[in-house]
């Protein structure tokens, strides 16, 4: 019997809505659109939570600036608060050293963390899911039932095609799915509406290409200032 | 206080078991510790044995042994077992309370004492689980 399990409904108690942001591939922008949307919601006057589970490659934290130092410890773990919003990853724990971890282990540490952390009075708590259909995206599925999925994808044919399994997957599994946000928009090719289209999902938007947000990341003002920010800005406002 | 948070678990876990069995009250309750979990026992013990049952009738007379596992990890790549003591010395302060709250994170602080692949498997001695639970059937209940 985990015990574990048992307690993660009594973590997340306070929490009123979760959004995964999710996509088929790496290096599409989960982590800057999660973030990015954390901090947009909570400009709005949102109590924000934002859970980074790329275990292998956490990087929410450089989006935000934020030091890498060990969680209050308080009837369990503490988020960190940056720039407003309840922060975890777990690079807190392991600094910028690798954690290779295998399925089951990092299934293990997705239990371990949502058993143990407080997250509190959350309006929103923000997800940003590793790349693809694995144990973390199936976590989730099997223990935070009442999620909402954001996709995102870029135009990029082979992203699309990635996109498409993992809207398949959860229409297949009854997940609540937001819609698809467009990210990395460059001219006016249509794949992504037409792939929002084609799953029965809604098309949120695109946020546009933007070579500056490479100078904002680590600073969560520039970040939303961004042109890249201000797309997500309006996608935050929409998200209820 | 990371202790808590777990005992807690522990507590609705065992009530969750006891209904689910038909007792209407536990007896004993044997609670197995990973020593990958590092957790302190005493605080534990304290928080499972001592404050939270008392808020749970069905706990409050239970008997509640809590055990110590040791850790036992097994590399992938060249197959040689070895014990936590063995390659504790990786284990700075920070480190260590690293893998107190989440024992995984074993794999980025320690390795094979061997071949020093961080690849090893955690055989035993990780995490915390309800060993056994005996109780008292609810009157009509077998």
């Amino acid at each position: 019997m985990d015990p574990r399990l048992a307690v993660i409904g009594r973590r997340l108690a306070g929490v009123a809505r979760i959004v995964a942001v999710t996509g088929g591939k790496g290096g599409i922008g989960k982590s800057l659109v999660a973030t990015t949307l954390s901090l947009a919601m909570q400009r709005e006057g949102r109590r924000v939570g934002l859970l980074d589970l790329d275990f292998t490659g956490p990087c929410d934290h450089v989006f935000l600036g934020a030091a890498c130092r060990l969680p209050e410890e308080k009837f369990g773990i503490v988020p960190a608060e940056e720039a407003g919003v309840r922060f975890l990853s777990l690079a807190f724990f392991t600094g910028s050293r690798p954690a290779a971890l295998r399925g089951g282990e990092l299934s293990d540490a997705v239990v371990e963390l949502l058993a143990i952390t407080q997250w509190g009075d959350v309006d929103v708590l923000v997800i940003d899911t590793p790349p693809g259909l694995g144990d973390a995206l199936l976590d989730v599925l099997r223990l935070l039932p009442a999620t909402r999925f954001l996709a995102l994808s870029t135009p990029s044919r082979v992203v699309v095609e990635t996109v498409r399994r993992t809207l398949a997957l959860l229409a297949g599994v009854g997940a609540a799915t937001l819609g698809v946000l467009e990210n990395m928009r460059r001219g006016d090719d249509p794949a992504v509406e037409r792939l929002a289209v084609e799953a029965g999902v809604r098309y949120l938007g695109a946020v546009p290409f933007d070579p500056g947000v490479e100078d904002a990341i680590g600073d969560p003002r520039a970040l939303l200032d961004s042109e890249a920010g201000r797309a997500v800005r309006a996608v935050a406002s929409g998200i209820s | 206080m990371h202790e808590w948070a777990l005992a807690e678990g522990v507590v609705v876990t065992a009530l969750e078991e006891a209904d689910r069995l038909g007792f209407e009250r536990i007896d004993a309750l044997r609670v197995t510790i990973g020593e990958l979990q590092q957790i302190s026992k005493d605080v534990f013990e304290f928080a499972v044995a001592e404050v939270l049952p008392k808020s749970h009738p069905k706990l409050a007379r239970a008997a509640i042994a809590l055990e110590i596992e040791p850790a036992g990890f097994r590399c992938r790549r060249c197959a040689r077992e070895f014990s936590l003591a063995d390659v504790a010395g990786a284990l700075g302060d920070d480190e260590g309370e690293a893998v107190h709250f989440v024992p995984e994170l074993a794999h980025a602080f320690l390795a094979c004492p061997d071949c020093e692949s961080p690849d090893f498997e955690v055989v035993r001695g990780r995490g915390v689980w309800i060993a056994e639970i005996r109780g008292t059937p609810a009157a009509g209940e077998d």
